[in-house]
């Protein structure tokens, strides 16, 4: 009873756009799905597309990982520090959403590269060269992603009660355990709301990724590479990588939500 | 042990110049309007705000001086916020044994510890709720709990009773009582509700505009208020005035007569239930009579409370049958009486 | 206020038919006349090889024929040709492969016969001074250096397997590009000591590219075919187009951005 009443006051000037929203963002994907060659899946799912299939999303949650690592703790200094230009740091925070994902990949490049600022470096005192490498892969998918993480943390951290921390402080916690214990814990949805957004950025990450990390088969080859090399001779197989990995990562989310995420309801 | 404070902060226009000695196992309770600046005085005892200048030494140990300062973490304190600040993902055990965990107590003795915490504030078969799962009384109990388990030198209750609704207030304030009477260190109250002050505290700060205007033990507050603030506060007419044997010219016009003697500045208390109020200019014995205008009616639980005007302006408190029988509406003049013997007076 | 508005979004809406309505009746009367000046807008889907010399092809063909403009969308020849498939307005599809022109040609898009414009082939692309210090085809067989080659499903990547075949070297890329002009940022930033790209490439990427020709680069000449589609809004026009790019005016253009012309 109370609830039909409830969805009968829904307002229609909110309703109907909403209903468009949804639309507009599943019928692409109901073309990508509509077009599939459902019939030659088997053959086209080779042993290729498996390994770029697991290498997307190891690449993709480790570039999470890194994200979290250093996009927590960058949340809350934006948030919490009284730093001076903070405005400043967090318009800047958000570059590499607005940078074609190719500029970023040759920045990475001019930096981290064989020639680069830092990249020369590495290569001549430790031997280490990002480009071309699976670790390359990582490194360009959380350059890209991160921003997502540390919008959201930094969105939870500047909307949880302060006071909690001062709570903590008053029963002799450091600032870390408290950052552990009660910051961490009270912000948590964002961060997994977070860590989602990045992993998902992530995981159909091109640009950045071929650009820096290039493409090789194995090593850098990912499945956003995979399907836009398919889509160069065989547009048949590029839609079934993308229902492929489509449905991996709609699962992966779907099973995320229920175990991490309990909703209000 | 004693606990020396003076607390100086400015910040902004806003400075706060209080003086404040707590000894070990007394109750104060810092009692003041909004603003005042009771909760400065307090976040600067609980280590979360440094002083301007000023110092807080327990014994021999300086919390906050000219080079010193102890943050929070590092002071042996417990707090009592005003919305208790239950740490919401966790259950009210590890709300507890927070405290004793982070001061390095090892997890089993400091879980043990906090069970019996709460078995003593009476949550036995709660150790598992999480915050939002307990009643106002319940939450405010494990707040108490966190608070105590860890064998505070100081303890600090930021409007303890606040978010208590009428009924629930009065049982947890007796509990409250009795958890402050066990208690061997040093209290401090902040609170505006001056039931709760009353009851609670050994001895009455009250804080207006940053500065103490008076203190004493709850019953001489309550006797002899020295504000308007207080007097209101505790219920009482108010008036400062020049006495000269047995009349006091008030300071804002009128006189009273009393029945003994003073000489100079004074303030002159009744309550609101020793004046009477009449149609007709009652005759004859030692009253103070004055013609006064009904400026307001206020109902309250079992009287009638009307504020007139004078000069002096007074409140009085009648009875519901006084009131039907004098009809009375705002605007109505009537005779406001006082017996001399109901008025107190004490050197201002 | 508000009538203000109303009025100015009015004369607008009209002014906007007006044009529309002329605009119709000038393209009507340039393809009816049959006549050899044409006017008119053209689209031209062109492989993103061509960006540089078609952008200029177009200013002088626009100089040539006054009312025409020419409007461009470069990308790679593969993705045109799906657009084209899906019914993007085009007049002139210029691809970097005859293969890519067969999948629009197979599916009726393009019903004229493709005709060949330009040739290119390979050369080595090496950072500025050759740091990596390759010689010839033979190093990229080495695995201590960096190379990057396009990938199998690009033109390039197909013309440097043909290469590889010919000169049986097993080549040891360490990136396979999805583009020429990824190939080039990598040489140029110095991130692989050697790739294959063809001979225009090096050339449009200026002083921070050598070339090195070899011998085996006969082995895989790419053939760029041109045509006007079957449905182009303006044919006279692209058609007049088509003809510019096989002029002698066009094939110098061309030879100086490093193609071969038929």
């Amino acid at each position: 009873m109370t609830r039909n009443r409830v969805r009968g006051r829904l307002p229609a000037v909110l309703v109907l756009p909403a209903l468009a929203g949804l639309a507009f963002l599943l019928v692409p994907l109901a073309g990508l799905v509509i077009k599939t060659p459902w019939t030659s899946l088997p053959t086209l799912l080779g042993a290729e597309v498996g390994e770029a299939l697991r290498l997307s999303l190891i690449c993709a949650s480790l570039a999470t990982v890194l994200c979290l690592f250093l996009g927590i703790p960058l949340a809350w200094l934006l948030a919490r520090s009284g730093l001076p230009g903070r405005g400043f740091l967090r318009a800047l925070v958000t570059v590499p959403l607005v940078l074609p994902p190719v500029v970023g990949g040759v920045a990475l490049l001019l930096i981290l590269g064989r020639r680069g600022l830092i990249g020369q470096h590495l290569d001549a005192w430790f031997g280490i060269s990002l480009p071309f490498t699976t670790a390359g892969v990582v490194v360009a998918e959380a350059f890209v992603a991160m921003p997502f993480l540390v919008i959201s943390v930094e969105g939870a951290l500047r909307a949880a009660d302060p006071r909690y921390e001062e709570a903590a402080a008053t029963l002799g916690a450091s600032k870390w355990l408290t950052f552990r214990r009660v910051t961490l814990p009270s912000v948590l949805p964002g961060v997994v709301a977070g860590a989602v957004l990045c992993w998902a950025r992530a995981l159909g990450e091109f640009g950045a990724t071929i650009t820096f990390a290039g493409n090789f088969p194995g090593e850098t080859t990912t499945m956003p590479l995979a399907v836009y090399l398919a889509l160069e001779t065989d547009p048949d197989a590029a839609i079934v990588l993308s229902i492929v990995l489509l449905l991996v990562s709609v699962g992966v989310l779907a099973g995320l939500r229920d175990r991490w995420i309990s909703g209000p309801t | 042990m004693t606990l020396n404070a003076e607390l100086r902060v400015t910040r902004g226009t806003f400075s706060l110049d209080l003086d404040v000695t707590i000894a070990p196992g007394e109750v104060v309770a810092l009692l003041g309007p909004n603003g005042a600046g009771k909760s400065t005085a307090l976040r600067t005892l609980a280590g979360l705000l440094p002083l301007t200048s000023g110092h807080i030494t327990v014994g021999e140990s300086t919390w906050d001086g000219p080079d010193a300062f102890l943050p929070a973490e590092k002071r042996p304190i417990g707090v009592v916020f005003q919305d208790y600040l239950l740490f919401a993902h966790m259950s009210a055990l590890e709300n507890v044994a927070f405290g004793l965990r982070s001061r390095g107590t090892r997890k089993a003795e400091a879980r043990a510890a906090a069970a019996r915490w709460l078995d003593r504030v009476g949550l036995d078969g709660y150790e598992q709720a999480k915050p939002r799962a307990l009643s106002g009384g319940q939450a405010q109990r494990v707040a108490l709990a966190r608070a105590l388990v860890t064998g505070p030198s100081l303890l600090l209750l930021d409007e303890p009773l606040a978010a208590l609704d009428a009924s629930t207030r009065l049982q947890v304030r007796s509990e409250l009582s009795r958890h402050l009477a066990d208690f061997g260190g040093h209290t401090l109250l902040v609170t505006h509700d001056p039931l709760d002050a009353m009851v609670l505290a050994d001895r009455l700060v009250i804080l207006e505009g940053g500065r103490a205007v008076q203190s004493g033990p709850p019953a001489e507050v309550a006797r002899q208020p020295r504000t308007d603030y207080v007097a209101n506060l505790v219920g009482l007419n108010f008036f400062r005035g020049k006495a000269s044997g047995t009349r006091v010219d008030l300071d804002g016009g009128g006189g009273l007569t009393i029945a003994e003697p003073a000489e100079g500045p004074v303030h002159v208390v009744f309550p609101p239930n020793a004046v009477s109020l009449h149609a007709e200019k009652p005759e004859g014995s030692p009253r103070n009579v004055w013609p006064v205008t009904v400026a307001a009616i206020e109902q309250h639980a079992h009287t009638t409370r009307v504020r007139l005007d004078g000069p002096p302006d007074v409140l009085a408190d009648i009875t519901t049958a006084t009131l039907a029988e004098l009809r009375l509406r705002p605007g109505d003049e009537l005779w406001a009486a006082v017996k001399a013997t109901e008025v107190h007076v004490y050197p201002a | 206020m508000p009538n203000l508005r109303i009025r100015s979004t009015i004369v607008t809406g009209v002014l906007g038919v007006a044009l529309v309505l002329a605009g119709c009746g000038q393209q009507a009367a340039s393809t009816s006349s049959g006549s050899q000046a044409v006017t008119g807008d053209v689209t031209v889907f062109a492989a993103a090889s061509l960006t540089e010399t078609f952008t200029r092809l177009g200013e002088d063909f626009e100089a040539a024929n006054p009312g025409t403009k020419v409007k461009f969308n470069f990308g790679g020849s593969s993705a045109l040709a799906q657009q084209l498939n899906q019914g993007a307005p085009a007049d002139v599809f210029a691809s970097a492969a005859p293969a890519n022109m067969k999948q629009v040609t197979d599916t009726g898009t393009i019903t004229d016969a493709p005709r060949t414009f330009a040739k290119n082939s390979l050369q080595i692309a090496v950072p500025k001074g050759n740091p990596g210090r390759i010689a010839g085809l033979a190093d990229f067989a080495n695995a201590d250096r960096k190379i990057a080659l396009c990938a199998e499903q690009v033109p390039c990547g197909a013309a440097s397997r043909k290469v590889f075949e010919a000169a049986k070297i097993t080549a040891a890329p360490d990136t396979l590009e999805q583009d020429v002009k990824a190939v080039l940022t990598k040489v140029s930033l110095g991130e692989v000591d050697g790739a294959l790209v063809y001979k225009t490439d090096v050339k449009a990427a200026g002083d921070k590219v050598e070339g090195i020709t070899f011998a085996e680069s006969s082995q895989a000449v790419n053939d760029y075919p041109i045509a006007s589609l079957a449905k182009a809004p303006n044919a006279a026009v692209a058609k007049a187009f088509v003809d510019f790019v096989l002029s002698d005016k066009g094939r110098s253009v061309l030879s100086a951005a490093g193609f071969d012309t038929p």
